[in-house]
């Protein structure tokens, strides 16, 4: 006799794929925010699947820095290519360049990227916006509705959300107001490995592990290249090691690791003691609070 | 500080397990300061689910405020509000997994002005853990998370007696509360009840069996939600497929394509069943069963997918397939019980709102409200004329268009709706269909 019980991951996959299909139902116009970063390239993927056989039904919109990898960059153009769905590019440099923000002293680009991203969003008219955020990434998160409601200025109310009942959702909406959709809340960061080893996804080789040139700065560990080059008095050394998280260039570190292979990093997963934010982001540290201060104001 | 991180064990052999095993999801309640958020910090910690950079903002937070322990609580409560107030005001999710099953835990507060927050995480909750005070026995909230909790229907109900060590883990204490819960939620219909006395802050019957216990012959908390049997609890019986999207590709590839996707709400469909398509009657049968890695052999809940159909018929967003000879009611008329969440105006007779039920959108008019619930006492008040935040009630309705609607004793998906205000487009209503689950 079949158990009829779905195992947790196929489970995750279909929430996340009911989530997406409502979206397209109910809402004018989707767009996905794309980073490049493993979490949207598993919500690409889901997409994928959620509407086969016909393409993507809404685009994907890369909020550029400017500060990438490249070879982030080069998988974006490749599941482009693969896959068919429009993509729209919202460039930060150009932001910058117009007076619409400002470069910030630290030199990240964490939190002016969302004014262009809101401006973006106005641009296209865009009234859903997936993102790959997930509740077990951070405190704040942990309260966010599936379907977040913000007003016409893009800002995010925790006192005031919708009530999320079942899996009905409600996107209902008035004019210049949004909704973001996360169809991963549910996902944790092993899961989310887990489903790409399964699944066998594209990624851009900076999550597994090589060896890399790097230094060390306030016990994190980052690599020597154009966007962090050696400071003075500092010595470079060379570590086998991987990225969990794709953030800025400039700013984001990668940890020690012996996983060459995609199993590999879910053994290593499963074994750590670190949230991925805590270990690899220098823009999160700043406060207790630091997520919740910017999710109000727009980010996601 | 006396919390060490636990041992660090190899994982590497039950992985598969880690990710292979199933799914439960449960809702937390209890009154204030009953240790809800201790015992969820607790069952994270012993499981090895807080990342030491957590533990360590939990340990310097708990040290600058002079606790003796590491609050455990600080770990859920995750709003700045919160953590200045120190409650809990909002539904916060965890998430944890053992080799056996990945867990996923709804963490509501308790107070009155809450109750829409415990419906919300009890919606798809498989467990309501309910706590109670050691020291306080059996309060009046006790009642009103237990009368919620099969309200909404929830499977299987745990309590925890809390804070053993405050009163010598005596076995008197715990009996005496148990014969009290079992004596009024004989009134409400709870199909599984189970007891644990525990200690959240010390971890006693937590994760680990206790040793000061050792009168008590039951699993641990933990051991005992690893075990439960929900497999059963879904309905296998019933096909109800609530059609979610049309796929019709717009492409020279897959020009011919005509696939109804959506989520297999209750029953298990296969190729080559007959259906009956609502509202437009007509039978047919299941061709096929796709999904993007290639067709099924069957499809049953919550599993996502596309169903296409031997014959061409005009099946919209909104519709149901269902077997001919077992149909869900096809009706205007709505009779619910309804939980109020809106703070800014009441539920009154003669108010329209906008209705969501499975996938289809109408206009529902409230025509009768029959009585309202005190969620405390379970007293009937018929004379009730409007519902306010958090408050309970019966109403009847009539609908702008027919729902394909089950009790929602009989099937939680094609029971429920939500009510949704047409100016402000907030959610306003949680809704259950049906006559009362109870008798009270
Ligand atoms: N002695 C003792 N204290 C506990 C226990 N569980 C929780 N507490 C304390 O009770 C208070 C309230 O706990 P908290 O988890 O915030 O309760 P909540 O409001 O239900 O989330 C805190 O000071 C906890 O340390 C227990 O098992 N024994
Ligand atoms: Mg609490």
């Amino acid at each position: 006799m079949k158990s009829h019980v779905l195992s947790q991951l196929r489970s995750l996959e279909a929430e996340s794929i009911h989530i997406m299909r409502e979206v397209v139902a109910e809402m004018e116009r989707p767009c996905l925010l794309f980073s490049g970063g493993k979490d949207s390239i598993v919500m690409l993927h889901l997409a994928v699947k959620a509407f086969a056989p016909a393409r993507v039904p809404f685009p994907i919109m890369h909020v550029d820095t400017g500060l990438n990898f490249q070879t982030v960059l080069d998988c974006r153009d490749r599941w482009v290519e693969r896959t068919g769905v429009q993509l729209v590019v919202a460039s930060v440099q150009e932001g910058i360049d117009r007076g619409l923000v400002q470069e910030e002293p630290n030199g990240s680009r964490n939190r002016i990227q969302t004014p262009v991203l809101l401006e973006a969003v106005e641009k296209h008219g865009f009234d859903a916006l997936f993102g790959g955020g997930r509740r077990d990434e951070e405190k704040a998160r942990a309260k966010e509705r599936v379907f977040s409601f913000r007003d016409d200025f893009g800002q995010w109310d925790p006192k005031n959300q919708r009530p999320e009942i079942w899996s009905l959702y409600n996107g209902r909406v008035h004019q210049g107001e949004s909704i973001r959709v996360f169809p991963l809340s549910n996902w944790t960061e092993l899961d989310i490995w887990a489903y790409l080893e399964a699944e066998e996804i594209d990624l851009p080789d900076l999550y597994l592990a090589k060896e890399r040139e790097v230094v060390e700065r306030g016990g994190m560990l980052f690599e020597v290249n154009g966007f962090t080059p050696l400071k003075e008095g500092e010595t470079a050394e060379v570590r086998s090691t991987r990225y969990r998280t794709v953030g800025d260039a400039n700013l984001t570190a990668c940890v020690e690791s012996a996983a060459t292979t995609l199993h590999g990093v879910v053994e290593e997963v499963a074994a750590v003691r670190l949230t991925e934010r805590g270990a690899t982001r220098g823009d999160d540290k700043v406060s207790e609070a630091a997520m919740e201060d910017r999710k109000k104001e727009g980010y996601f | 500080m006396t919390t060490t991180l636990p041992e660090d064990t190899g994982t590497s052999e039950t992985l598969n397990e880690v990710v292979s095993g199933d799914l439960l999801r449960f809702a937390t309640a209890g009154s204030v300061d009953d240790g809800k958020s201790t015992l969820i910090g607790r069952l994270l910690f012993d499981s090895k689910s807080i990342f030491a950079d957590q533990l360590e903002s939990v340990e310097q937070v708990s040290k600058d405020r002079g606790n003796d322990y590491a609050d455990l609580s600080l770990l859920t409560d995750g709003l700045r509000a919160e953590r200045e107030q120190g409650i809990t005001i909002d539904v916060a999710y965890r998430y944890f997994a053992t080799p056996k099953r990945k867990f996923i835990i709804a963490d509501t507060p308790g107070h009155t002005q809450y109750t829409r927050n415990m419906v919300t995480g009890a919606s798809t909750a498989d467990v309501a853990l309910i706590l109670v005070d050691a020291r306080k026995g059996v309060v009046e909230q006790s009642r009103r998370h237990t009368f919620l909790a099969t309200l909404l229907g929830v499977p299987h109900v745990v309590v925890c007696v809390n804070k053993m060590d405050l009163v010598d883990y005596d076995e008197q204490v715990f009996e005496q509360i148990r014969a009290e819960f079992t004596e009024f939620a004989s009134r409400l219909r709870v199909p599984d009840l189970t007891f644990i006395p525990v200690s959240a802050l010390v971890g006693d019957n937590v994760v680990t069996r206790s040793e000061k216990m050792p009168w008590f012959d039951g699993s641990p908390l933990l051991s005992h939600l690893e075990r439960l049997h929900v497999a059963s609890d879904r309905n296998l019986v019933d096909v109800r497929f609530p059609v979610q999207y049309v796929i019709r590709p717009q492409q020279t590839d897959a020009r011919d394509y005509r696939g109804y996707a959506g989520t297999v709400a209750s029953g298990v469909m296969k190729p080559g069943d007959r259906v009956l398509a609502l509202p437009a009657g007509l039978e047919t049968t299941i061709e096929s069963i796709d999904t993007a890695d290639g067709p099924v052999a069957e499809a049953y809940p919550p599993m996502s997918v596309t169903v296409r159909l031997a014959d061409e018929i005009d099946i919209s967003r909104g519709d149901m397939i269902c077997r001919p000879n077992n149909a869900p009611t096809v009706t205007q008329d709505v009779d619910a019980q309804i939980c109020w969440m809106d703070e800014s105006a009441s539920l009154v007779q003669g108010k329209k709102y906008a209705i969501k039920h499975t996938t289809r959108w109408a206009r529902a008019m409230v025509k009768t409200i029959s009585y309202r619930v005190d969620v405390n006492t379970l007293h009937r008040d018929e004379e009730a004329t409007e519902i306010k935040l958090n408050e309970i009630a019966r109403i009847k309705m009539r609908v702008t268009k027919p729902l394909f609607v089950d009790s929602y004793q009989a099937n939680r998906q094609t029971g429920a709706f939500i009510l949704v205000d047409e100016a402000t487009n907030k959610t306003v209503a949680a809704g259950m269909i049906g006559g009362p689950a109870h008798q009270y």
